[in-house]
């Protein structure tokens, strides 16, 4: 079962010499860096950390503590990259370095507890399921708030998080695989991400609920698995390698028109980092679309603007993913749909480009830094008046409801596909003539 | 090295925790824009000036180099630890400690990014113009030790035209404050000019008093096309023969818009063979009639096109094209040699062809693009330094290129500093009997030679 599958293959960090070369350290990163934003240090900011990563290769530092805990400082939000003037691949550098440390240093603690949970979707399952059971031991509800709170410490989550509750039911168990829609409509395949699978089906829910809604025909391909981006965050190039062999195996079995992930940060796993593993692994990305550019591109604006107003409806502020920021079109997609959406207004606020703080294991790391960067946040939302807070992104959902949670306010962050589902809620199929909508589909090709 | 007795001497001064001799810090405070490295010995975060004082003290009876440090994004080396020791990072004096709206002045710590100043200044409706390019991220302490300049200063001036007073901790440890907070002041020698531009080799600055001025109510931006250089040199002396001083007068030279066309999909026309962006300020009915004004006066100079900015957006939009130049360049070739001449701005055409003459020759792509309302050309020496001979091919033309600026009555550097990189050429420039007399100023106010040694003069 394991041959029939290109094996991936990960760069390794002497790959990324041209790249570093290419950071003539003029400091422009010191001015969009979240994280040096709050720690003040060169060792913080993007151009210290390729400093550190050459060093590193060239022998000039030993893999010590101090260039671990460097590397570690890192959101992987893509900011520096975006703001430098030589487009240094700042991100993936700091992903391979963090391969070489663990290969030096050994793996961490969280690093393996990670790949012995991602590697096994039983151990997952049985965990989500285990979790619920035994939550009022584990955790404690925060009074009027909507996430939990340990009541101790585990290793490396701080007590202080609020964390969401797992759904009774995994999102992928309580649907069929197939869902046929028109049949002259493209097969698309759900890319689910584990944290909607098991956390927030709600949101797979809409999205289901979308795109049968526009006909198209969806698959919820079963042996799927975690996109692996927080094996990679974590410096495990193995795992990540195993679980996107896994993927590109569940995926191709289906051959659909599209792949659309759910999460910003599986779109971005499955694009960004999947595509250098190999040619068979950058076929199956061209194929990843994130969800919310794929509905605005199949024409659903429309559909909801055609949706009944309510007579009051409240205000919704959207907090834009770090990872749907790397392609204008697609950062533009969600807001595209807040504004289509009858049932809710869009609010302005401050810094909603900002990152929230998470960074996939960051937050594990950094916690104090974390939680300083989801209060900036919670305070523009506090300011904006907006009754809920809106993103595409479940790892961004789970932070921004801590961040609100620790500011005090009452108020829900989630998915914007809840919305689309709540919206939807009654929408047939629709009639939509097959040539209708321009979809970002050329390959239509057998992988 | 720092031995054990010197570090715990600096522990007690500013703390364990803003002080280290790790080599992650150690690496990470090597290197400024210049991307050249010299690790310090250790880098210390002080608080304030009380604890500068200290550690100059220190550093003096220690014989411990000190080399002051804003965000390390100079261009020619000054806060780069060539001699080890310490790296004294300005960094957590970040504080805008005033805005007087009276008198028009604030007072702010040497951390504080210019950017930051600049826009809490503005929300009251006032204005800092200094607008070196690294505003975003390098700080007022490194524009003031610099002379930072920028493309407004061909209107407004340049940092030290806004420094009115400051408080600085001089290389022995003594904390004296120059000027004050008035617009006139003549009681003694004018140190606080003598400091602006001293390139932390004086004292390291600690409290900066500027001068404010009101925020221009609009500003209306002009991107112009010209066939030649020429046409676009002619244009910067009818315009501001027109008694018409722009905020901005930026230009670029053919080989530039070649690199941009090249690297972008800007529209830039074949025939364009220099461009203008013209930026004019002022209350809304002004601008448009000085914006009509240079209309009229630049169209006989050989045009190819002009657009003019109806919006924030499509003044973005032109701006775009000189924003587009800097990440265009290292599609020419990976290393550059980044000058920054000026020259009298009547001489600017002959400048080019000059430069363009060397190009030709050595036969290295050399980009100039820059502030042509002052004169101030950005002379970007394109090359492979794995090449062989390439490297001294960039050198060879830098001589060349330093010879005729100063033949042309200009200066080798208009606002980057001499720090490192530019030491050489000093003697080219100034008279002996004028670094006797710097070199004075130096000793008399560094005996021992303490801070930011190994800068502006060459040692042997």
């Amino acid at each position: 079962m394991k041959t029939d599958v290109e094996k991936a293959q990960l760069k390794t960090l002497a790959d990324y010499r041209p790249q570093m070369a290419q950071c003539v350290k003029c400091g422009l990163c010191r001015a969009h860096c979240p994280v040096f934003a709050e720690r003040g240090r060169e060792t913080a900011v993007a151009r210290g950390k390729i400093t550190l990563a050459q060093a590193l290769l060239d022998g000039d530092i030993g893999p010590d503590d101090k260039v671990a805990e460097s590397l570690s400082q890192c959101l992987l939000c893509g900011t520096c990259s975006r703001h430098c003037p030589n487009q240094v691949p700042v991100d993936s550098m700091v992903l391979a370095a963090r391969r070489e440390l663990a290969a030096h240093r050994g793996r961490s603690l969280l690093s393996r507890s990670l790949a012995a949970v991602l590697r096994r979707p039983r151990l997952m399952q049985m965990l989500a399921f285990g979790v619920p059971r035994f939550a009022g031991l584990l955790f404690h509800r925060v009074p009027r708030q909507s996430g939990l709170r340990l009541r101790f410490s585990l290793p490396m989550v701080s007590r202080q998080r609020s964390l969401p509750a797992f759904a009774r039911n995994s999102f992928r168990r309580s649907h069929a695989e197939y869902h046929p829609g028109n049949p002259d409509r493209p097969l698309v395949a759900l890319f689910t991400g584990c944290m909607i699978n098991f956390i927030y089906p709600q949101a797979g829910e809409g999205a289901l609920r979308a795109l049968t809604a526009l006909g198209f025909n969806v698959v919820i391909p079963r042996d799927q698995g975690c996109c692996g981006l927080p094996a990679l965050s974590a410096g495990d190039g193995a795992t990540a390698g195993e679980l996107a062999a896994n993927n590109l195996r569940a995926f191709s079995l289906h051959n659909p028109a599209h792949i659309v992930a759910l999460c910003a940060s599986c779109h971005s796993g499955m694009t960004r980092y999947f595509c250098d593993l190999g040619p068979a692994y950058e076929k199956l990305s061209l194929r990843v679309t994130d969800i919310h550019t794929l509905l605005v591109d199949a024409g659903l604006e429309a559909v909801l603007q055609g949706l009944p107003r309510p007579a009051t409806v409240p205000g919704a502020a959207l907090h834009l993913p770090c990872h749907l920021r790397h392609d204008p079109q697609q950062a533009a997609a969600p807001g595209r749909l807040l504004d289509a959406l009858t049932s809710t207004d869009w609010v302005p606020m401050d810094r909603s480009e900002a990152c929230c703080g998470l960074g996939g294991t960051f937050s594990l790391y950094h916690y104090a830094t974390s939680q300083r960067l989801g209060a900036i946040k919670a305070e523009a939302f506090r300011q904006s008046g907006a009754d809920r807070l809106v993103t595409a992104c479940p790892g961004c959902i789970m932070q921004l409801q801590d961040s609100l949670d620790q500011a005090g306010l009452p108020q829900r962050a989630c998915h914007i596909l809840e919305l689309l589902g709540e919206a939807l809620e009654d929408v047939q199929k629709l009639a939509l003539p097959a040539s209708s909508p321009t979809i970002r589909a050329e390959q239509k090709s057998n992988l | 090295m720092l031995d054990r007795r010197i570090l715990r001497l600096i522990q007690d001064i500013v703390g364990e925790a803003y002080v280290s001799t790790t080599d992650s810090d150690r690496l990470c405070y090597s290197y400024d824009a210049t991307q050249r490295r010299h690790r310090p010995d250790a880098v210390v975060w002080p608080a304030d000036a009380e604890q500068i004082s200290r550690l100059l003290k220190l550093a003096n009876a220690e014989q411990i180099p000190v080399y002051p440090r804003g965000a390390g994004s100079g261009f020619s080396g000054g806060s780069l630890p060539i001699q080890g020791g310490l790296a004294l990072v300005t960094t957590r004096l970040n504080r805008i400690l005033r805005i007087d709206q009276e008198n028009l002045i604030a007072e702010a710590e040497p951390g504080v990014v210019t950017e930051d100043l600049q826009q809490a200044v503005e929300a009251l409706g006032l204005f800092y113009p200094p607008d070196p390019a690294s505003l975003k991220f390098s700080t007022l302490g490194g524009n003031v030790a610099e002379c930072a300049g920028g493309p407004r200063c061909v209107k407004y001036g340049v940092t030290k035209d806004y420094v009115l007073g400051l408080e600085v901790v001089l290389p022995q440890g003594d904390i004296i404050r120059t000027g004050g907070e008035t617009m006139k002041g003549v009681v003694g020698y004018d140190l606080t000019k003598l400091l602006v531009g001293s390139e932390g080799t004086l004292g390291v600055i600690t409290r900066i008093i500027l001068k404010l001025l009101p925020l221009p109510e609009a500003k209306k931006t002009l991107l112009v096309l010209f066939d030649s250089i020429d046409g676009a040199a002619k244009a910067v002396a009818a315009v501001i023969g027109a008694k018409i001083i722009p905020a901005t007068l930026e230009f670029m030279d053919a080989t530039t818009i070649d690199c941009v066309r090249r690297a972008t999909d800007l529209e830039l026309p074949a025939a364009a063979r220099a461009l203008l962006i013209i930026e004019v300020d002022g209350d809304a009915s002004s601008i448009e009639i000085q914006a009509g004004r240079i209309e009229q006066i630049v169209a006989p100079l050989g045009v190819v096109d002009i657009r003019i900015a109806a919006t924030a957006e499509e003044s973005e939009a032109l701006w775009q094209v000189r924003r587009s130049v800097s990440p265009s360049l290292r599609k020419v070739n990976p290393d550059k040699f980044n000058e920054d001449i000026c020259v009298p701005r009547s001489r600017l055409p002959e400048m080019i062809r000059i430069i363009e003459e060397i190009s030709a020759r050595l036969q290295i792509p050399i980009i100039n693009f820059g502030h042509a309302g002052d004169g101030n050309i950005h002379v970007n020496i394109m090359v492979d330094k794995a090449e062989p001979g390439q490297k001294q091919k960039a050198e060879q033309a830098i001589e060349e290129i330093f010879a005729a600026t100063l033949k042309l009555g200009g200066t080798i550097s208009g606002e980057h500093g001499i720090g490192l990189t530019k030491a050489p050429y000093i003697p080219l420039e100034l008279e002996t009997g004028a670094v006797a007399c710097m070199k004075a100023i130096k000793q008399a106010l560094d005996p021992n030679n303490i801070l930011n040694p190994g800068k502006i003069f060459l040692e042997n």
